[in-house]
């Protein structure tokens, strides 16, 4: 059933009856053409485009939970394309252009909303920086401008630029980048792929990965065995587990990140601000919450929650940056299980065994990636080949040492 | 969250900084293959469950510690200074 | 209305406040709802999407109603609960989310509208024509969302934390808590007793129950003063702990002064961490309300918060009082309000078997569906045994029964067990380690099961078994029969601040959200201020039935902390202005300041950026003019920031050659070398120098940003590769105050002030001199290219002498540089910093492969992996702009007739300076191979700056290439 305001409106006048399911609750098949292990927003993405690039039908999503329960549920919405290494540059401007029409492309209110993201720098050195970022970006076809201290003051006249820590220098501006409703981006990629006929089953977890020669052949679940010519990895946290079905190792360490939302507010905050200097970033939820997080807990964990000396932290950082915001007070805060890259870079890419595949190591940059992973995870699923704007994103590339280190903080998982 | 380090006692964790698994204590030879240096430095058995990391004492004693713990539930085993243990050279 | 001799309320000190710019007037002991209660004011909020008149739902922490903004010194605090607002003289607070006042709220338009709104309803339009959601759609939801509103000016209110260890915290001061404090206490282990309420006794202040055949409040009182008179106990009123950490911690928030006029002197908030050897969650129970058609009018409330405005404040919340209830407890709230000479209209209990006692008409099987009266509850109807009822009241008092307060032992992932007997989760044992949940917190509801609880608890988290006499207290069983939700038409209210209804979690199952996350996120339910306190249950419930499942099967979602919500003022106390990161100052930054250099942040130091002279009239005057006295005279420059790490042992060379590229075990005594650091990665890692002041003892010098890091690193290796070597090292960056005295001059001027001339002391030598008796140490080492000299001495000299420098040097034609003179004099030298050093460069890059010898070091390896070297990698060089343009740092690079593309792009600028040494702009940048390029031109385009520049690449080392001034 189309989403429109007209139907919100018929439906409305008789008594919302005649709502379907977003999606159908699939039972599991013996066999399809291609498997999606994980039902995040990742997944979910790669069925879609499957589909709907590819034409792929005989498709499978697995999910241990309930769709949309991984870091696509449990993310501070941030939506940005601001990288300057080549390979990010080029991935994440392809995934900017993709949410720009994602609501018309799904037919769902994703409500993405390019509020502009600043962020902040405190002297001269990271101004320099800031201006080479600006460059890549503006190079690479997105947008960046340089504001000044005045400039910012008229646009967040909040911002203590009198006492802060760490005086404000300027910013880097991108007005295009902005945030989304985190859920309704799984939900809008469900409803999708399940409308060109992908099967969506959750509450189904993979216990094995079968290989016959170094070929994949199916996985075993807990709903029962599926043969399937292809197989792809989008478990993010969970990525080393599920490699490790296949007896294989990744680049990747699973950490705590923390995010948090206060009460609802008035509108206060518009656009996204980053903070470098305190890791802290903020925005303004369309409900009235301010969503906010910083670094994560720095060691490995699959706890899904984190400890206060981060807590408390991000908090400080808040308060040193924008003393206004001490007032609201913190509803609840959650944790998300990162998927760290020790050059902070993910993984789109084949693996030593044939048939099967990994998309991972988004470390906490996942959310704004989803179109184009899923886009790309499906190129390289159906065609066999690297999609051009994902083709830096290899799996040997730490061997080789081709790392592609935004941060420069080298090979460490949790400091990317 | 708290450690216990061998030498200072129950700490809070923010006297700590963490840098990663017990990897990278196996420094390979020099000469080793670039398999043995990707595994130290990059590859990772990521385990949900108990694993050893290392932790630096870092506002106390300056000990690097080998922490056995879980992943799961942040309990901590264990903690030893990684210069007391077996097989120090 | 207040009734005569009762509460807890202190009747001779009377309290004016006001609500909505109107005085009332209340006593001491108030809290801001009960006050406005016994004022018979019982609008006091607005619901979040309907904008629903609305009044008390409860008397706690958990309202999800009566939120107010409370005004204070210019600020307000919005969604403050006027359930825990303790009243006091001058107090204002105002109604919120409402538009123009609280009566006539105009975004109750909202509510005619609520067919076209149900749970998800923007998930399906606003997305035509697509401009029009940012521009229009999008600031209309805003507007009309959120709830109170925060002021866009700095909270200049003081807050602080703390830390607190103890043996046993105990959470919760009712007949558990203080039971299990007592019994803690006696036994002498150090007690911390919480309580979120601003007096002890939990549920005990709220009834009138009788301990050991006496008022409760009795054994209150005694038990508190034993307890106070204990040094081993610390009893903290307006405590609530928010939330269960890692290995015995706990979050709480102490609300220190919110319930006084403003103090100067007094934080508002006061954030604790408690590490508790084990702690006994005594937290009791929230009662939960039952969904029937408006059942979310203004009148409408909680039966035990009835009770508690009852017997704790001497208020009664109606004139003419019903109640709706499934079990016997609430019917105790009844005959409280009568025997304290209230009109209660009738009791209707939903069960067909239960008792009719009462001394008013009692209705069994009885089921509301209807209620009346805008702004104030007026009627109610429903069908009973009899049939049909319509009841005029002005109050109707809920109880579906009782929830344990359980969320802090599910705070580390853990699930609650169902239990069908009393239709509530309670506490899985040891989900939190060292946490014990006891008394009504576990299902447990006589006072008399309470206290037993709380001793027992107390004997077993100490392994105490001391004998402890338990008081004589009610011990009548608690019996309900489940009712969630009342079925009928019209909307009922499961989450009352999100205005999430029955029809809201039955719509979001019709449309396939029907796990319990996914419905919890369709709807929002359980996602507002009260985070599902007052609703989980019931809405799990309303689940359980529209999908044809068990509760237990359908589970809860995760509780989270904080189990409040907690100010971000009071989490990030202390960090207001300076406070968020320690500050380190130089011994001279006082001199510095003095001659009116402005300080930097350079990491967390801060360093004189320029020493203005009068007539300078921009920083590039004072700069180019330090360029030239250095280049000309003598420069001193407070260089006491860079790491410096004194290592000694009989291995110590052993050690330094495996972190350095390059080999100090050859370096003899009295010399120092430049060294190369990298990380095990192969990439650089840091630069700097270390001197041999001895056979087995080197001084190392790290750069200012890296210096905790190289300390670090250093630990690490040597504690994991070599234990067993020979070896100590400690920082001393502090220990020392380090000048450099740099130029022409130099020597002149070091010959003046140490107590020896200078003997034979060529470049990168190192040595032991003496001013005026004190021991200095004297390193030939130049960051600017001119003959240059460092001279250390111990800290506590630092500001005399560099104080004295300036003076000697302003003599001979020098004087005081800054950082920004430094690092002109540094790029027309060629020297990098972490400008070029910044996490991503390999030695190979820098031109310094050759650094990297035949010995093995830290990171060799790994640097001679294919992706760290060879052309396709960007390398140093230097530019100049072919015209006298002025060119900036982040620039890209292109060749002169590319297309502006990163496919095209070249590199990048690193670093950029005025030389007026070279009376032109230089530039150090990393150029794909481009040390095969120096002659070639290349273009510098900056979007950023609105720049685009021809330059000419050149060698890195702009100035004195052969190093003939260095070795003067």
């Amino acid at each position: 059933m189309r989403y429109s305001g007209f139907n919100v409106i018929t439906q409305g006048l008789f008594g919302n009856k005649g709502w379907k399911p977003a999606w159908r609750d699939a039972a599991p098949k013996a066999e399809y053409d291609a498997v999606i292990i994980g039902g995040g927003g990742h997944g979910l993405a790669t069925a879609y485009y499957l589909a709907k690039n590819h034409g792929l039908t005989k498709v499978a999503v697995l999910e241990k939970g309930y769709l949309g329960s991984g870091n696509i549920g449990r993310n501070t919405t941030i939506v940005r394309a601001n990288y300057f290494m080549p390979g990010n540059s080029e991935f994440y401007s392809h995934s900017l252009k993709l949410w720009e029409s994602l609501e018309s492309e799904l037919n769902y209110n994703v409500m993405h909303s390019q509020r502009g993201q600043v962020v902040l720098f405190h002297s001269d050195g990271q101004r320099d920086t800031a201006v080479r970022r600006g460059n890549a970006i503006v190079n690479q076809g997105d947008d960046a401008e340089l504001l000044t201290v005045d400039q910012l003051r008229h646009e967040f006249p909040y911002l203590d630029y009198a006492q802060t820590r760490f005086p404000i220098y300027g910013g880097l501006m991108q007005r295009r980048a902005g945030t989304a409703r985190h859920d309704a981006v799984a939900w809008g990629y469900a409803r999708g792929a399940d409308q060109r006929g992908v099967d969506l089953i959750q509450n189904c977890e993979v216990t094995g990965i079968d290989i016959e020669n170094g070929v994949v052949k199916g996985v075993q679940t807990t709903r029962g065995p599926i043969r399937a010519k292809k197989v792809g990895m989008l478990a993010a946290g969970r990525s080393g587990q599920v490699a490790a079905l296949a007896g294989l190792r990744l680049p990747i360490e699973s950490h705590v990140l923390q995010a948090f939302v206060t009460e609802g507010l008035k509108p206060v905050i518009d656009s996204v601000i980053s903070f470098g200097m305190g890791h802290f970033y903020i925005s303004q939820s369309d409900k009235g919450g301010l969503v906010f997080g910083g670094d994560i807990d720095m060691y490995a964990s699959y706890a899904a929650r984190g400890n206060l000396p981060m807590v408390e932290h991000v908090m400080e950082a808040g308060m040193t940056l924008m003393p206004m915001i001490g007032r609201a007070k913190v509803l609840r805060s959650w944790g998300g299980i990162m998927d760290m890259t020790p050059d902070g870079s993910p993984i789109i890419d084949k693996t030593p065994i044939d048939g099967l595949f990994v998309d991972a190591g988004w470390n906490y940059g996942g959310f704004k990636a989803t179109p184009a992973s899923g886009w790309c995870m499906a190129h390289l699923m159906a065609t066999g080949q690297s999609h051009d704007v994902a083709r830096r994103f290899r799996l040997d590339r730490f061997r080789t040492g081709h790392v592609m280190d935004e941060e420069g903080t080298g090979s460490q998982h949790n400091l990317h | 969250m708290r450690l216990n380090c061998p030498l200072c006692g129950p700490r809070d964790r923010r006297e700590f900084y963490y840098v990663g698994s017990e990897d990278y204590l196996n420094r390979p030879a020099p000469d080793a293959r670039a398999d043995a240096w990707d595994d130290m430095l990059y590859l990772r058995t990521n385990p949900a469950g108990e694993t050893k990391d290392l932790w630096y004492h870092e506002t106390g004693c300056g000990s690097w510690l080998l922490v056995t713990r879980s992943t799961t539930t942040h309990e901590i085993l264990s903690t030893e200074r990684i210069a007391d243990r077996k097989g120090a050279k | 209305m207040r009734l005569p001799d009762k509460g807890l309320i202190d009747r001779s000190k009377p309290v004016t406040f006001r609500f909505d710019g109107k005085a009332y007037s209340g006593f001491a002991g108030d809290t801001l709802a009960s006050a406005l209660l016994a004022n018979g004011v019982k609008l006091m909020g607005r619901s979040f999407k309907y904008h629903r008149p609305r009044g008390v739902l409860t008397a706690g922490s958990e309202e999800p109603n009566a939120l107010v903004e409370v005004l204070d010194e210019g600020q307000q605090t919005p969604n403050t609960r006027a359930t825990t607002q303790e009243i006091f003289d001058g107090l204002a607070a105002k109604s919120q989310n409402r538009w123009p006042s609280l009566r006539w709220d105009a975004m109750a338009i909202n509510d005619l509208a609520a067919p076209f709104l149900g749970a998800g309803f923007y998930y399906k339009t606003f997305m035509w024509p697509r401009a029009f959601w940012e521009g229009l759609y999008e600031p209309i939801i805003r507007r009309a969302a959120g709830l109170g509103k925060l002021l866009p000016k700095n909270d200049e209110a003081t807050y602080e934390k703390a830390f607190a260890f103890c043996d046993l915290l105990v959470i919760g001061s009712g007949p558990t808590g203080l039971m299990a404090a007592l019994t803690a206490a006696r036994s002498g282990a150090s007690v911390i007793l919480a309580e979120e309420d601003h007096l002890m006794g939990g549920r005990l202040l709220a009834d009138d129950q009788k301990i050991n055949a006496a008022p409760a409040m009795d054994w209150v009182v005694a038990t508190l003063a034993e307890l106070q008179s204990l040094s081993n106990v610390r009893l903290m009123t307006r405590t609530t702990v928010i939330g269960a950490y890692d290995q015995g911690t706990f979050g709480a928030l102490e609300r220190v002064g919110l319930h006084v006029p403003h103090r100067p002197d007094l934080p508002r908030e006061c954030f604790w961490r408690i590490a508790a050897g084990q702690a006994i969650l005594a937290s009791g129970a929230l009662e939960r309300p039952i969904a029937f058609q408006n059942n979310d009018r203004p009148g409408i409330l909680l039966a035990s918060a009835a009770q508690t405005y009852l017997n704790r404040y001497g208020v009664a919340a109606g004139t003419r009082v019903t109640l709706f209830a499934n079990n016997d407890n609430a019917r105790r709230v009844a005959r409280q309000l009568l025997a304290a000479g209230v009109k209660v209209a009738a009791i209707l209990d939903s069960r067909p078997d239960a008792s009719a006692l009462e001394d008013c008409p009692v209705y069994l099987n009885a089921a509301i569906t209807g209620t009346k009266g805008r702004l104030g509850l007026t009627s109610i109807t429903g069908h009973h045994a009899d049939g049909d009822f319509q009841i005029e009241t002005d109050c109707l008092l809920m109880s579906g029964g009782w929830n344990p307060l359980l969320h802090l032992t599910c705070h580390q992932n853990g699930r609650p067990i169902w239990r069908d007997d009393i239709a509530a989760f309670v506490p899985k044992p040891g989900m939190i380690p060292g946490l014990t949940a006891a008394g009504a917190a576990t299902g447990q509801f006589s006072t008399a099961a309470c206290l037993a609880a709380g001793r027992d608890a107390a004997q077993t988290a100490l392994g105490k078994t001391a004998e402890m006499a338990l008081p004589q207290a009610e011990d009548t069983p608690y019996t309900l029969t489940a009712l969630w939700n009342v079925p009928g038409k019209g909307r009922a209210w499961l989450d009352f601040a999100n205005d999430v209804t029955v029809k809201d979690v039955q719509l979001s199952v019709q449309e396939g959200f029907s796990s319990v996350e996914h419905m919890k996120r369709y709807t929002t339910q359980g996602m507002a201020p009260d985070q599902g306190k007052n609703s989980s249950v019931g809405a799990l419930a309303v689940l359980a039935d529209a999908t044809g499942r068990g509760i237990p099967e359908t589970g809860t979602t995760t509780f989270r902390p904080p189990y409040v919500p907690v100010s971000i003022a009071a989490l990030g106390a202390g960090a207001r202005g300076h406070g968020f990161a320690p500050q380190r100052f130089l011994t001279s930054d006082q001199a510095s300041r003095d001659r009116g250099a402005p300080m930097i942040e350079a990491g967390l130091w801060y360093r004189p950026s320029y020493f203005p002279k009068p007539g300078e009239k921009t920083w590039r005057e004072a700069c180019d003019r330090e360029v030239n006295m250095v280049r000309a005279a003598v420069g001193i420059a407070d260089v006491s920031t860079l790491g410096k790490i004194d290592i000694q042992g009989t291995d110590a060379a052993r050690f330094l050659d495996l972190v350095y590229t390059g080999t100090f075990s050859t370096l003899p005594v009295g010399r120092v070398r430049y060294g190369l650091m990298l990380r095990e990665d192969g990439f650089v890692m840091d630069d700097g120098t270390t001197a041999r002041l001895g056979e087995n003892h080197y001084l190392m010098t790290t750069t200012t940003a890296a210096a905790g890091q190289v300390m670090r690193h250093l630990d690490f290796v040597h504690q994991a590769y070599c234990p067993a070597y020979d070896l100590r090292f400690i920082s001393v960056t502090e220990s020392w105050a380090q000048f450099a005295v740099a130029g022409p001059k130099a020597r002149a001027l070091l010959n003046s002030i140490l107590d020896a001339p200078l003997a034979d002391f060529s470049f990168m030598s190192c040595g032991v001199a003496a001013v005026k008796g004190v021991t200095a140490r004297l390193f030939r080492i130049s960051f600017s290219g001119e003959e240059g000299y460092e001279i250390a001495v111990p800290t506590s000299y630092g500001e005399s002498l560099f104080r004295d420098l300036l003076a000697r040097a302003e003599t001979l034609g020098g004087g005081p540089y800054g950082m920004e003179a430094l690092n002109v004099l540094r790029i027309e030298k060629g020297l990098i910093t972490h400008a070029e050093i910044h996490g991503r460069v390999t030695a190979f890059d820098i031109g310094a492969q050759k650094m990297i010898g035949k010995k093995d070091c830290i990171g060799k390896a790994s640097s001679q992996r294919p992706g760290l070297f060879g052309p396709e990698r960007e390398q140093l060089v230097g530019l100049r702009p072919v015209s006298d343009k002025q060119i900036g740092a982040g620039a890209h690079l292109f060749n002169p007739g590319d297309a502006v593309i990163r496919a095209n792009d070249q590199g990048y600028v690193t670093s950029v300076c005025y030389s007026p040494t070279l009376r032109g702009y230089l530039g150090l940048a990393f150029l794909k191979d481009g040390r095969a390029r120096h002659g070639q031109r290349i273009r510098l385009v900056d979007h950023m700056r609105e720049n685009d520049v021809i330059c000419e690449i050149c060698d890195p080392v702009f100035h004195d290439a052969e190093g003939a001034k260095l070795r003067a």
